[in-house]
């Protein structure tokens, strides 16, 4: 079992807690007791092998998956869960968990654009109908948004036509959109070729750099280790090792850990 | 060839066209109406909701359609003439029409094949995209009315255009129920004057143009949003 890991003393807000998280997939337990904590400007990052429940994880935060046990709070904002039938918990508040997500901007390994939207439509729609904000207003800001990943030329293109690694700098323009407190990335470049690896991973880079408070799962080491602030390695569901990343990647005290973070660069 | 009955019965034919569109877009209307949520629930449940519209599904697909517009103009229609307060009733001129009982028929026939047709493209659509709508806050309403539905319609509509034009080739059997269609008219032609053979030909050319216009309708929106197979 992980124990609570040992406050960090700092001022700033937190942005997410995740306290003593478990998801159960039938007999299978994926997640047995995960705990994270990140202040707004963390970038926290979570290792491990395939099947070690990083991608689980967070998944959890936003409830596409829902947790068997354990406490979500976002911004200060607590999900208010009731055990369901199946054996999870389930949001009890629709509308606050609604609320909660549009503070979470999702990142997925396989880019998940709307396919019937151009690339513009694609990043106006959740602020128009989730936020509300005026469509011109949208535009304007998803034009800037666009500019920032390189892709305003392609706004009035459709997804399809787009190689990998736009498409998903459209997926990350698309998260920036609803101006989230933190930005999400499952395996964002996991589902691309090599050569695309780079324009993704430096869209991500550019983000970390203005501060914005980010939680990343990937199998990029050499980038966990430049862009973090903590580094998390999940091994079947517990965390094995954390710390700052020279520690995580320099000079991990668990030998699991090291030989993973050694036989991944 | 004899075209002598043409000029008479062209007014007649015109009317039968118009009653023949209006069967076909009337039917599928109400049909979708019915297509969507059959098919939503039996990809959505719940589970008795999901029954329910999979056994309508299998009634409406395994039976004639013949059958059920005589069983609900012949069935029905005898039922409603026995009850005095239904003869009475302001909807009685709308009860007695054949036409009534030719849309409502088509409706619950087609809405069976579409509902299928619906299920299918439900089913279609990438898990993820319905995830992403989801994760950026949308309500479950909001999923289905601004991704879901949509992408699936567009998944499933060239097969929604076949059944359009199967529906408008199976809208003839309104004429068996006094329905003056374009079908009607050319049985009426032929009571009349005895010629059928010319009449059958304008009927079948009319029946082709109305399908190449549907076909060419249904293209027309697949082209708005270009896809890459």
């Amino acid at each position: 079992m992980a124990a609570r890991p040992a406050p960090r003393s700092d001022e700033r807000p937190l942005a997410v807690v995740v306290e003593d998280l478990h998801k159960r997939f039938g007999e299978l337990e994926v997640l047995k007791g995960v705990f994270l904590e990140a202040r707004e400007g963390d970038v926290v990052s979570m290792i491990g092998a395939s099947g070690s429940g990083k991608s689980t994880f967070l998944r959890c935060i936003n409830f596409l998956e829902m947790p068997t046990k354990g406490r979500i709070v976002v911004t200060g904002d607590e999900v208010a869960l009731k055990p369901n039938r199946d054996g999870n918990l389930h949001p009890s508040d629709r509308r606050q968990l609604e609320r909660v997500r549009t503070k979470l901007g999702m990142v997925f390994q396989s880019f998940n654009l709307w396919q019937h939207l151009t690339v513009m439509q694609n990043v106006i729609e959740a602020p128009v109908h989730v936020l509300g904000i005026p469509k011109a207003e949208a535009v304007e800001r998803a034009g800037k948004l666009l500019h920032k990943v390189g892709l305003y030329e392609k706004r009035d293109q459709y997804p399809a036509f787009l190689s990998g690694g736009q498409q998903q700098r459209a997926a990350i323009a698309r998260a920036l959109a609803m101006e989230p407190k933190v930005m999400l990335f499952d395996e964002p470049t996991s589902a691309l070729d090599p050569e695309l690896v780079g324009e993704v991973l430096k869209v991500i880079r550019d983000l970390a750099n203005e501060g914005r408070t980010m939680i990343l799962v990937t199998h990029e080491m050499k980038f966990a280790r430049d862009v973090s602030s903590h580094v998390i390695y999940l091994h079947k569901g517990v965390i094995e090792e954390e710390g700052p990343p020279q520690q995580v990647f320099g000079a991990p005290k668990s030998a699991r850990c090291k030989q993973f973070v050694s036989g991944n660069h | 060839m004899n075209w002598t009955w043409f000029p008479e019965y062209f007014p007649l034919l015109l009317q039968g066209l118009w009653l023949t569109i209006q069967l076909l877009v009337l039917s599928m209307i109400f049909g979708m109406t019915i297509a969507v949520p059959v098919g939503l629930v039996q990809v959505t449940g719940p589970k008795w909701l999901a029954a329910i519209a999979k056994g309508y599904c299998t009634v409406m697909r395994g039976t004639p359609l013949l059958v059920q517009l005589w069983l609900l103009y012949f069935g029905l229609g005898s039922v409603f003439s026995a009850y005095p307060e239904i003869r009475q009733s302001m909807f009685w001129p709308i009860l007695r029409e054949g036409y009534f009982y030719a849309v409502l028929a088509f409706t619950l026939n087609t809405g069976g094949y579409s509902g299928e047709i619906m299920r299918g493209g439900f089913l279609s659509v990438p898990k993820g995209e319905l995830e992403a709508a989801r994760a950026y806050g949308m309500s479950p309403w909001k999923v289905l009315h601004r991704i879901w539905f949509p992408r699936a319609v567009r998944n499933v509509l060239p097969t929604l255009a076949n059944e359009t034009v199967l529906l408008l080739k199976a809208t003839p059997l309104a004429a068996t129920v006094t329905v003056l269609d374009i079908f009607g008219v050319i049985l009426r032609v032929r009571q009349n004057t005895y010629i059928t053979y010319e009449p059958l030909i304008t009927a079948a050319l009319i029946y082709m143009a109305l399908t190449f216009l549907i076909t060419r309708a249904f293209n027309y929106v697949e082209g708005l949003v270009p896809s890459r197979r």
